[in-house]
């Protein structure tokens, strides 16, 4: 079993917060991701759930007992660090066996468990090499073998994949996420990479400055953003967004609308503009269109976009796509 | 090398850096050499650089004269002593400095290395009197707290520099494996550690074992080491420069010799971990 829950976790240090007041809850088996921009509390808040920093107040219930105590040997987590953190004395054997050791498991079976786990992993040929004699990708699966070989209450992964390049990058993305699958087992996943939170996350938690901005499923945040931050984050190429007079139409402060939800035309639509540039990926086109309403505009086309910068051309966003924000930056909800 | 350097300016800076080389190390060849002139020999003007007649009688009387073995397990005793004591003290202190750094530790540091700075002459009387009263004069024991407490910022330093360059992630995991303190220490940083905890106890040992200012005020025999031994032929009766080189020659043997065996971790040592 693997529930977390955080009850109102506070983290200072002396007179900076980082964490004002943070309430989840996370279920076993779910595959959480926090995300959110560099120095929002991210890895601050992983952190506090590891052990590896104390809480400064609140609550952190592993499977129903309050846990925030309790060193990080005692709290039966795993994880996977940012630069993979193994031991560079010991061979990929024991790097993987040493959390086994420590736990003082016999022998024959501590080398049962590192054989399977190696097999899981592809590992099986290097497990006589040091760390140093191994590629990244390689690295971070001792990194996750060392983990898994546990059997922990849930994983805890510290942007596991910013030090490859984005070819294995995305190759590992696909491995642990076969590897949630198969492991069934509770996972925390923290990144800054916004395309991995889409890609991976059961639930995304979006932190802001230390503040909880907005759960939920990937496709939630996606459609209905709690505020103008966590419609900005999620969505690549990010949403626009426009202020002014034409979100007064609206009854709006600000509107936004995502690149993939406004329809071009060359003769006629809501907004005039001028194709400034245009970025083409082959099955799409990006398109970065100056306009009189809102500044340059991020468009998305479909395939090949025929027309090319200084190209007069029209906009007209998809009605029932358009976000609203208030002053504050907070969603205004359609009446349903 | 990053840029190319002529040939000539190869051949001067290598000329250059022998002949410094030999300047430093002329001292020591000159005690050799003069070690096994006799005494008249040993301060004829002009002096005579080879070509005397060799002899090893300085050796004999020497050892006659005094017991060397004495001195060098003296010497063995509280070098060695004083640096695994320090030890002792230095790892964890070095550790806590390196991963648990408080908002003062800097400061801390270099409080103790400003330690270093007072001329210990200052502290001979008190130290002398403590020393007096507690029945701590020429005593092994006294002068291997002495020797350890003199050397101890070094080795904290020393330990502080290395320990720095482990990254905190690789003991975070440990602790994720659920090592305790202890394991952590001995299984994880211990091992990393190794050739700078080596090179700290060797360059350590060397300070030891050269110094002579306290081993030669608080010690009269019973615990004097071979510094005292060097000493005692500069004598009311009269220099004997071959004979002084002789004791001096035997004196800095062991420690040339291992300092020759230890050179790449002293080079390490020296340059206090700046150089990977």
């Amino acid at each position: 079993m693997g529930t977390i829950v955080l009850k109102d976790v506070q983290k200072r240090f002396g007179d900076v917060t980082i964490i004002p007041n943070a309430n989840l809850a996370i279920k076993n088996g779910e595959f959480v991701v926090f995300v959110g921009p560099s120095g929002c509390g991210k890895s601050t808040l992983l952190r506090l759930i590891a052990g590896l920093e104390d809480v400064s107040g609140g609550e952190i219930i592993i499977d129903g007992s309050d846990a925030a105590q309790l060193p990080p040997a005692k709290r039966g987590l795993s994880m996977v660090f940012q630069s993979y953190a193994l031991y560079p004395h010991m061979s990929v054997r024991n790097n993987i066996a040493f959390g086994l050791k420590m736990a003082g498991m016999p022998k024959p079976e501590i080398e049962a468990k590192v054989a399977k786990a190696a097999q899981t992993l592809n590992l099986t040929d290097y497990l006589d090499r040091k760390p140093r004699q191994l590629s990244g990708g390689q690295r971070q699966r001792v990194a996750i073998g060392r983990a898994i070989v546990r059997q922990p209450k849930a994983f805890l992964f510290d942007e596991p994949l910013s030090n490859l390049d984005a070819a294995l990058r995305v190759q590992m993305r696909l491995e642990i996420m076969q590897l949630h699958q198969t492991l069934g087992a509770t996972m925390i996943y923290v990144t800054h990479d916004q395309v991995e939170a889409m890609t991976m996350a059961d639930r995304i938690v979006v932190l802001n400055k230390g503040n909880v901005e907005q759960v939920g499923s990937p496709l939630e945040l996606y459609n209905n953003p709690d505020s103008l931050f966590v419609a900005g984050f999620i969505g690549s190429p990010k949403m626009n967004f426009v202020s002014g007079e034409v979100a007064g139409q609206y009854q709006a402060q600000t509107i936004g609308v995502r690149p993939e939800h406004i329809a071009l035309s060359s003769q006629s639509g809501a907004w005039e503009g001028t194709i400034a540039l245009a970025e083409h990926l082959g099955a799409d086109t990006f398109l970065h269109i100056d306009t009189k309403v809102g500044g340059r505009l991020t468009v998305r086309a479909a395939g090949e976009y025929d027309q090319g910068p200084g190209a007069k051309i029209w906009l007209t966003p998809e009605k029932n796509r358009i976000h609203r924000f208030d002053q504050n930056g907070r969603a205004i909800k359609n009446a349903a | 090398m990053a840029r190319a350097v002529s040939l000539r300016r190869r051949t001067i800076a290598t000329a250059a850096a022998w002949l410094i080389g030999f300047l430093i190390f002329f001292p020591i060849l000159w005690t050799i050499i003069t070690s096994f002139k006799t005494e008249l020999e040993a301060f004829s003007t002009p002096p005579k650089f080879l070509f005397f007649e060799w002899t090893t009688e300085n050796y004999g009387i020497v050892q006659e004269r005094s017991n060397y073995l004495r001195f060098v397990s003296n010497s063995l005793i509280l070098s060695i002593g004083s640096t695994l004591v320090a030890l002792l003290f230095a790892i964890p202190a070095a550790w806590a400095m390196a991963f648990a750094p408080g908002k003062r530790t800097k400061d801390l540091l270099m409080w103790m290395l400003s330690t270093k700075m007072m001329p210990p002459v200052g502290a001979l009387i008190p130290v002398y009197l403590i020393f007096r009263d507690m029945g701590l004069l020429d005593s092994r024991g006294g002068l291997i707290a002495v020797l350890f407490l003199l050397n101890l910022p070094i080795i904290v330093w020393m330990l502080y520099t290395y320990f720095k360059e482990i990254p905190p992630e690789i003991l975070e995991a440990a602790r994720m494996d659920g090592a305790s303190l202890w394991k952590e220490l001995v299984y994880v940083l211990a091992p990393m550690a190794v050739p700078g905890i080596a090179s700290t106890l060797l360059l350590n040992i060397i300070l030891a074992w050269n110094e002579a200012f306290w081993t030669l005020n608080l010690t009269t025999s019973a615990a004097a080491p071979l510094t005292a031994f060097i000493a005692s032929y500069s004598s009311p009766e009269g220099l004997f420069w071959a004979k002084l080189s002789a004791a001096s020659t035997m004196a800095i043997a062991p420690i040339l010799v291992l300092g020759w065996f230890a050179q790449k971790q002293l080079v390490r040592g020296l340059t206090f971990g700046a150089v990977k």
